[in-house]
């Protein structure tokens, strides 16, 4: 079908730079001009990375979590290399879980997020006072919990986001 | 839906190897990531360029929509000061005959201690802000407690130099890009600011505590070192915040442990000037050799 008159496919870039850029662009969000005293807003660019993977299991290999977490880094001003080794681990870990004969469904796809998204947060947390700064544990929490609640939202965006891509 | 068979390895070298290499890359990323966290640890102003550049791009993202941001954020308080406004307005009065009295007390002590000061040739450091800029955003997910201020190198700030607003101390500049910087907030975990208590002039020590509150330990021993209301202002001892600056009020007291809130509210920055850090003159060398 790829050569008929009616249907013509996306261009290569269009394929691999909408998902890309849809997380660079949610990891940025943290700019948006508001000031907070706690950490507040979800990490937008883990939860739209994940989203993708989660959707569209043979787009990415593990290693395009390294630069989308350096970029991830840059732009929330955490130290470099932590948002870089965690969304790596964690893109290995749903490798092995993809690779189990389990049932995947919508159910269990929320609960790889939500783990991936625990994993992170408190990891980074843990970056953050290590490498001397952060501060007390209890603001990560309702950032976690926001996080894991609106993990369906950012999976449907990245679906309307995926339908776009394929349709020319 | 049974799980997605993309990994299998299938009977192709060519895409066997190409899973292999992925995997070592991963795991070799893994561990430069974590060489990256260790070296941030140990020489925080690293990667000043690439990091600076980062600051550059998303500061103009946030200056143009703080206006909007901050206009809500007032209309906000606006309706709510409506109610319960017969109440402030007596209240306010009662203060402000207190303020009067006390606004002639300062202006005599002022005097007295211009006068004090010519007398024991008391030089004090100028502090003439660096630079004026405006907090553009901040840092909203991330555990460090970080601001955006819209000057960079270009406007002569550098990196460890004290940021203070209208209403107090805001924090100390962590790293700068060209046209934009970075801002390490008091209530950082890794902030800490030398304090006097204004009350009783007691040294203390304010440290951030990642939760929008600073934590003020005393630092001499003996007696009630704080009482809620108290105003905590830079000490300028260690040299990096000049003297005399307004940093937090206390809110509440445990023993020699108090939990303070910044007086520049984070939510609500607006302008910020860049002071000069305060010079420490370097204690002279000890003699070396024998003096006979």
């Amino acid at each position: 079908m790829a050569d008929s008159d009616f249907y013509q496919p996306p261009s290569r870039a269009r394929l691999s730079i909408i998902p890309i850029a849809s997380t660079l662009i949610a990891s940025a969000a943290t700019a948006l001009p508001l000031i907070v005293s706690v950490p507040a807003v979800p990490p937008l660019g883990l939860m739209m990375a994940l989203a993708w993977r989660l959707r569209r299991p043979e787009m990415w290999a593990a290693w395009i979590a390294l630069p989308l977490g350096l970029a991830d880094d840059l732009l929330g001003g955490a130290a470099l290399g932590s948002a870089m080794t965690l969304w790596t681990i964690v893109f290995l870990g749903i490798d092995a879980a993809d690779s189990r004969p389990l049932w995947r469904d919508y159910w269990l796809d929320w609960w790889i997020a939500a783990g991936a998204i625990l994993f992170c947060c408190i990891n980074q947390w843990t970056f953050a006072v290590f490498t001397g700064g952060g501060g007390a544990f209890w603001p990560i929490l309702p950032q976690i919990a926001f996080a894991i609640i609106l993990f369906p939202a950012m999976a449907r965006l990245c679906a309307v986001l995926d339908t776009w891509r394929l349709s020319r | 839906m049974a799980p997605p068979r993309h990994r299998d390895r299938g009977f192709s070298r060519r895409i066997q190897y190409g899973l292999f290499f992925g995997y070592v890359g991963a795991a070799a990323g893994i561990v430069a990531g974590l060489a990256l966290v260790l070296i941030a640890r140990f020489d925080p102003l690293a990667f000043q360029g690439i990091r600076g550049l980062a600051i550059d791009l998303t500061a103009p993202l946030s200056g143009a929509g703080r206006g909007v941001v901050r206009g809500a954020t007032e209309v906000g308080s606006d309706f709510g000061g409506y109610f319960g406004a017969i109440d402030e307005n007596r209240r306010l009065k009662a203060e402000l005959k207190d303020l009067r009295r006390g606004i002639i007390a300062g202006h005599v002590a002022a005097m007295e201690n211009v006068r004090l000061k010519r007398l024991l040739h008391v030089i004090e450091p100028s502090a003439q802000p660096v630079t004026v800029a405006r907090i553009v955003g901040s840092d909203l997910s991330g555990a460090r407690r970080y601001a955006t201020l819209g000057a960079g190198r270009a406007d002569g700030v550098r990196a460890g130099m004290p940021v203070r607003g209208p209403d107090g101390l805001i924090g100390r500049i962590a790293e700068t890009g060209s046209h934009a910087a970075r801002v390490l907030l008091v209530t950082d975990g890794g902030s800490s600011v030398p304090l006097r208590v204004a009350r009783t002039g007691q040294p203390a020590l304010g440290e951030g505590h990642g939760d929008g509150t600073i934590e003020l330990h005393a630092t001499a021993l003996g007696g009630q070192p704080f009482r809620r209301g108290d105003v905590a202002v830079t000490s300028g001892v260690g040299g990096v915040y000049p003297a005399g600056v307004p940093v937090a009020v206390v809110t509440s007291v445990s023993g020699e442990l108090a939990s303070a809130r910044p007086l520049a509210d984070p939510t609500n920055l607006d302008f910020a000037a860049v002071l000069p850090e305060a010079i420490v003159v370097p204690p002279p060398p000890p003699p070396t050799g024998r003096h006979n």
